[in-house]
């Protein structure tokens, strides 16, 4: 492809185009017209937008300084290019802001650290959802699956999750390619020490430690485990922020300086082994699902592959015991890391605490690539020294004889809670600034993905001057993962679960391109032919519910096999549509007998199943959130001062002013607000309400009384107007 | 007058006089937006009540007075609405007025500043008057002294009862002033306290303070209005069995179990692996008692409602068979006139009683025949249409006359006046006057109870049966559940909405799992449950918990001038509509009654002059005697 070397030949040519005139600050970005239509970009959302000023302007302005060659303006720069910052970067450089990729390190863009595994339970509601936006994170676990399977199918629809085993090194060089060729898209390897302020407290840029200036109006920080990120092996240490590669130092100061409150959270990662020395003869193999599930609704990218295996093992007595009397030599349970891990994804050890009577453990033994020996111990992640892991690995069934290529880790970081952000994931505290993934606190490539689409639109909006945008907790899951996050005041790695989610049969797999690719291709992140795509398949499925509504049956085969799986009977002139909602009848039981549609693709055929059979429970759900919405949809004056209200408990009060909820409902879910202080917060809100309607009247009334009087004062007319 | 004297409008202007801490200043304007300007409490910092009675509190007030007045009139200058109060006290008699005056009056004040208001009005008697020190009362600790107006003239003498934060009614400072229970009393101390710098309450604010404050929850709040309204000892003792939290707690414990049990099941939604699996029968017990204490509340719905507005009965029957008899010695009065002549009764009469707790009304009407007597005519007239309206109809019959062909008339025209109207008011017959004849002789009588939903038998001039009566109806209505005296909680109509809400998730879920639906799907009928328990007790915020609110305790409105007018007139007109129902009412009575005391009149004159007469014959007589001897 052209593009990348287009791109890149312009930033260079960037460089040298000086910079001085301070009156056209916001809104001078040289060459963004120098680049030719992309095919990227169909939808005209940016061309009158301030991104595009005539490259006229610059030369007309130019002053050939010194400072000029330093620095280097962007609309959007992405510093971190995990999981967040790829999709930031994509997200912002498609919506056609230019946009840079500060990185540690080019050849690890987009890596998988610890599992090499997309999705699992709610985890892949959220790749389902980024796909739907127009991200990338679905279409490149299907491109590189090893193994894929659908996890949950017994439990109902909303809770059924798609889980791909992924080849690691295939996924990073994907992603690495993608973020190459995409427009207005240029990577640098950079380490970013500080980010530079403008006079209003907004972001102007970063800088690097060597020195260097990159200006931008928007800037979206995904630092990863990497931000004074240590990496612990028993009691040995090192600053790293992943076995091989340094930290970032420095940023933390810096952005603490700025009044940002930091804390510091672990997470960690097991042991490799080398699966040519594993005897999987007495282990239990899991093959991947026959019918393989998708994470993108873009057929393109539906082609199958050769599967792999994974194996299950257990933990042992041996291993328990082992555990046990090494407890003192872990850092959580030696005392020497105070980070909080996360509780969710708990090391062996803590696991071996916590469920004291559990005999035993599921370990998986999960390939890490098509091409490399290395075999990932899913749940065995532990903090003990390197010289009892290998001991300990043996412990388990198959791999008694087995050789380990890297060690278990644990790696400490900072983050920063994210009540410091809104629900835009932009900082409050200054503009422009934005936050996502780990620094945030979440654990998860899903989670990090997720926040990265949305700041990464917002970003590239922000830059735009357009109004940013906010998914609503009732939304999706993403919706619900900025909402915990920016709401409760969380002190340990945040990992999204089915559960977190109140109304999760809304915010089903199946039904997320229709939740959210309209709102993708409203922000400009969906193409015409993704939203040819989309439109064809809600066609489809309408139609086909509208054919079952109006088909009629009576007696026959299709009968008798629907009352013999549901034990109810059949009247005649029964619609197909009753017969589906009928308990243990899928539309399979259609397929069978000749009444399905050929038409359908096996995803849609879901789809109008569960629209059909949960029918009830779907509307129901919907009542319950509309009640709900109504209510904590109510917003909350930014500048209501909490410490005044005399109703509100103390503790409301504290945690109220520090997280600054934008809603009721927001406010509801803040630790330590109790329902008494939502009730006494609605009353002030009506109260208020009444009291503004009641002082406009009165000073219309006024105006009315001073204009008949003849006597209007300088004062009077101010507040009138 | 006194309604004039108490309305909030009286004493706005003493609102704009209010001690501030600062003056407020003409561009403070853009300020105001954030701070709402009514109800004020709710916006300003709580302090201490050592803080609010300090001196400084106190000197303030007297050094701010004048630049506050000057405030009223740049206020009135600028054209712009009066500065915002601050003050979070209010005040206000919390006895009832009107009636005859009782002995004692209470003045209630509650707010952060209520020590230092009446420090500023009340002069301990123990205490010398000129002493400046600031009243520092000891919590709970009655003082007696007297209150000041602010020309320093005694209005009344006082017990003063402080009660300080948090051990109060509110969980704000409290003070009561128990006065003499006079109005004027009243007034005067109420006025010497809100010149002083407390606030007018609005209409039950003491108790909308104490459910913001978190001393009580929402059902407890509304029950304090039933109670104080409460008509019978039932009634009382449901409110009173409310507020102390028997509904709240039961509700309380249904949700938490609701709660327990979703988080049981999304538990396993994420970490299967690691729990034990859900025993279903188990969930299925769990889900069973729930919605038998659903239920079981629900029951009492229908017992609220009757112990709040009671139930009408209406007492049938032909003419002279004891109606009235019955009614007076049901009601234990001489409410009605009963005298040997059918047809006494004309209007409908009205007595009260209660049974079972239920305070009902009974209503005797006039005997119905064909009769020419135009007044009487007007009386059957009524005496159908009263039938029609009310909750349950005694037909009485005589025993005498055993079951007479106008009775098979009378219930045939109250039957087709029934099925015309498609009510379904159950009838009970009423055999009276058993006194008169032996039970068995009644086989007439006993063909005809089928047509009825129960049958009595009575003496009224015995007293016999009228627990059999009592009984019949506390069946029909479906109270026998509930024995008379015990102490129950009962719910409202709000809360009943709920609580159905809350039973018909609680089935759902149940078929759910017989269907063996996936147990994702329980989560949300469970929730459902939750959500409508939430409501009741106020936990789960809902636009009616606040519409409730606000409709109860008038938050965030002030009336203005001409709706206060508004209000006033219509309370009036009210009024004398009503003086002039009772007024006709009673004209109508005394004619009657004095038609018969002329009658009876007539008679005892007949009977005098007889009685003179035969006098005046015995005295001849005598005479004669005499006269012969």
């Amino acid at each position: 492809m052209a593009t990348p070397a287009v791109t890149l030949h312009l930033s260079r040519l960037a460089r040298h185009l000086p910079f001085s005139c301070p009156f056209f600050k916001p809104v001078l970005y040289p060459c963004a017209r120098i680049l030719p239509k992309l095919p990227f970009r169909r939808r005209a959302g940016f061309s009158s937008s301030r991104f595009t000023v005539s490259a006229s302007v610059s030369p007309a302005s130019s002053n050939p300084g010194n400072r000029g060659l330093d620095d280097e303006r962007y609309d959007v720069i992405v510093v971190g290019g995990g999981h967040a910052g790829c999709e930031a970067a994509l997200a912002s450089a498609r919506l056609g802001a230019r946009t840079l990729l500060l990185t540690l390190n080019i050849d690890r863009i987009a890596w998988q650290p610890c599992n090499p595994a997309v999705g699992g339970p709610a985890k892949s509601q959220l790749v389902h959802e980024v796909d739907a936006l127009g991200g990338e994170i679905g279409k490149i676990a299907d491109r590189c699956y090893l193994q894929k399977r659908i996890l949950n199918t017994s439990r109902g629809p909303a809770v059924r999750a798609l889980r791909a085993q992924t080849d690691k090194r295939e996924y990073a060089t994907q992603m690495k390619e993608i973020v190459e060729s995409t427009p207005n898209l240029s990577i640098r390897e950079a380490m970013v020490t500080d980010i530079l302020l403008g006079k209003n407290d907004d972001i102007e840029g970063v800088r690097t430690f060597f020195g260097m200036n990159f200006y931008a109006p928007s800037v979206i920080l995904t630092t990863g485990t990497f931000m004074s990120g240590k990496i612990w092996v028993g009691r040995t240490s090192m600053p790293a922020g992943r076995a091989g590669e340094s930290a970032s130092l420095g940023l933390t100061e810096n952005l603490q300086r700025l009044g940002f409150e930091t804390d510091r959270l672990k997470t960690g990662t097991p042991a490799r082994v080398d699966r040519r020395t594993v005897d999987y003869s007495g282990l239990e193999p899991q093959h991947g699902d026959e019918e393989v599930g998708w994470f993108s609704f873009d057929l393109d990218f539906h082609v199958e592959r050769e599967q792999m295996c994974c194996y299950l093992t257990r933990t042992t007595k041996s291993t328990h015991q082992l555990i046990r009397e090494n407890l003192h030599e872990t850092p959580t349970y030696g005392g020497w890391v105070e980070a909080k891990g996360p509780r969710y994804c708990p090391s062996i050890e803590d696991k071996i605490v916590r469920f004291m009577d559990k005999e035993s453990h599921q370990i998986f033994l999960e390939p890490e690539g098509r091409n490399v020996p290395e075999l990932y111990v899913q749940g065995f992640s532990t903090g003990l020294p390197e010289r009892l892991q290998l001991p300990l690995l043996r412990t388990l069934p198959g791999l008694e004889n087995c050789s380990m290529l890297r060690p278990a880790y644990a790696v400490e970081y900072d983050y920063l809670p994210a009540h410091q952000c809104s629900r835009s994931l932009m900082t409050k505290k200054i503009g422009g600034l934005f936050f996502s993934g780990q620094i945030n606190g979440t654990t998860g490539y899903e989670e990090a993905a997720a926040q990265g689409i949305v700041s990464g639109i917002n970003a590239a909006r922000h830059a735009d001057g357009k109004p940013l945008i906010v998914l609503e907790r009732e939304s999706s899951y993403i919706g619900t993962l900025i909402d915990d996050l920016v709401t409760k005041d969380l002190r340990e790695p945040y990992r999204m679960l089915t559960s977190r989610s109140e109304h999760r049969l809304l915010l089903r797999s199946d039904n997320a391109d229709s939740r959210l690719t309209p709102l993708g291709r409203e922000i400009g992140l969906i193409d015409d032919r993704r939203w040819k795509l989309y439109q064809d398949k809600q066609a489809r499925i309408l139609e086909e519910k509208k054919r079952l509504k109006s088909v009629r049956i009576s007696g026959g085969d299709l009968s008798a096999n629907v009352t013999s799986l549901s034990c109810q009977p059949v009247k005649d002139f029964s619609t197909l549509e009753s017969l589906l909602k009928k308990p243990h009848v899928e539309y399979k039981v259609l397929d069978k007998h000749g009444y399905g549609n050929e038409m359908l693709s096996r995803v849609e055929k879901q789809c109008v199943e569960i629209d059909i059979k949960y029918e009830g429970f779907i509307v129901r759900q919907q009542n319950q959130l509309q009640q709900m919405a109504h209510q904590q949809h109510k917003r909350l004056p930014e500048d209501l001062d909490y410490n005044a209200i005399a109703t509100l408990s103390l503790e409301a009060r504290e945690k109220l002013s520090k997280v600054r909820p934008q809603t009721i409902g927001q406010a509801s879910r803040v630790g330590g607000v109790n329902p008494a202080d939502i009730t006494a917060l609605l009353i002030i809100l009506e109260a208020n309400r009444k009291m503004a309607y009641q002082e406009k009247r009165l000073q219309l009334l006024n105006s009315v009384k001073t204009d008949t009087d003849g006597h209007i004062s300088a004062a009077s007319l101010k507040e009138t107007n | 007058m006194a309604s004039l004297l108490l309305s909030p409008l009286r004493f706005r202007h003493f609102l704009y006089k209010r001690p501030k801490l600062k003056p407020p200043s003409p561009l403070s304007f853009t300020s105001l937006k954030l701070r709402p300007r009514f109800p004020p409490y709710l916006h300003s910092c709580h302090r201490s009540s050592a803080a609010s009675s300090s001196p400084l509190a106190d000197s303030d007030h007297k050094t701010h007075a004048l630049l506050t007045f000057n405030d009223e009139r740049a206020a009135l200058l600028n054209g712009s609405h009066p500065q915002p109060e601050n003050a979070t006290t209010i005040a206000a008699i919390v006895t009832s007025l009107g009636g005859p005056p009782g002995a004692v009056g209470i003045v209630r004040l509650s707010g952060p500043s209520a020590v230092a208001v009446v420090g500023h009005v009340f002069r301990p008697s123990r205490r010398k008057s000129k002493s400046k020190r600031p009243w520092r009362p000891t919590s709970h600790v009655v003082e007696y002294g007297v209150v000041l107006d602010p020309n320093g003239n005694v209005v009344d003498e006082v017990l003063a009862v402080p009660m300080l934060a948090p051990r109060s009614y509110t969980r704000e400072d409290v003070v009561e002033l128990q006065c003499h229970g006079t109005q004027v009393c009243l007034n005067r101390v109420l006025r010497a306290c809100l010149e002083a710098g407390a606030r007018l309450a609005e209409p039950g604010e003491f108790t909308l303070r104490a459910f913001l404050n978190g001393r009580l929850d929402l059902t407890q709040a509304e029950n304090v209005d039933r109670l104080i309204s409460a008509k019978s000892v039932a009634a009382a003792d449901a409110a009173l069995a409310a507020i102390q939290g028997g509904f709240s707690s039961m509700v309380k414990s249904v949700r938490f179990q609701c709660i327990e049990l979703l988080t049981e099941i999304e538990a396993r939604l994420d970490f299967d692996d690691e729990m034990p699996p859900l025993d279903i029968n188990q969930v299925v017990n769990k889900i069973h008692s729930m919605s038998q204490d659903v239920e079981s509340a629900l029951e009492t719905a229908n017992y609220d409602q009757l112990l709040q507005s009671g139930l009408q009965i209406a007492i049938l029957g032909r003419p002279n068979v004891g109606k009235s008899s019955l009614l007076n010695a049901w009601s234990k009065t001489e409410r009605a006139i009963v005298t040997e002549i059918a047809g006494t009764t004309r209007d409908v009469v009205e007595a009260s009683i209660t049974v079972g707790g239920i305070p009902i009304t009974l209503l005797d009407t006039a005997g119905i025949r064909e009769t020419n007597d135009v007044v009487e005519k007007i009386g059957v007239e009524r005496s159908e249409a009263v039938a029609m309206g009310a909750d349950v109809i005694i037909m009485t019959i005589s025993a005498l006359d055993g079951w007479s062909p106008e009775d098979s008339e009378l219930l045939d025209r109250i039957q087709s006046n029934k099925k015309s109207t498609g009510s379904s008011t159950p009838i009970i017959l009423v055999i009276n006057k058993m006194d008169c004849v032996a039970s068995d002789c009644l086989e007439r009588v006993q063909q005809n109870v089928g047509s009825f939903n129960k049958h009595v038998l009575t003496s009224a001039i015995t007293g016999q049966g009228i627990q059999d009566l009592e009984k019949a109806i506390l069946d029909i209505v479906g109270l026998n559940k509930f024995p008379a005296g015990s102490r129950r909680w009962t719910v409202n109509q709000r809360q009943c909405e709920q609580l159905v809400r809350t039973k018909e998730a609680l089935a759902r879920l149940k078929s759910s799992i017989e269907e063996e639906i996936p147990f994702d799907f329980w989560t949300i009928d469970l929730r459902e449950a939750a959500m409508a328990l939430g409501h009741i007790s106020g936990e789960d915020i809902s636009e009616e918990v606040l519409t409730n609110i606000f409709g109860k305790f008038c938050i965030g409105k002030e009336l203005t001038k001409e709706e206060l007018k508004e209000k006033e007139k219509t309370r009036k007109a009210k009024e004398k509509e009503k003086r002039k129902k009772l007024e006709q009412e009673k004209e109508f009575e005394k004619k009657r009654l004095e038609q018969e005391m002329k009658k009876r009149q007539e008679k005892e004159k007949k009977k005098r002059e007889e009685m003179k007469r035969k006098e005046k014959e015995k005295a001849k007589m005598k005479m004669k005697h005499k006269m012969k001897k």
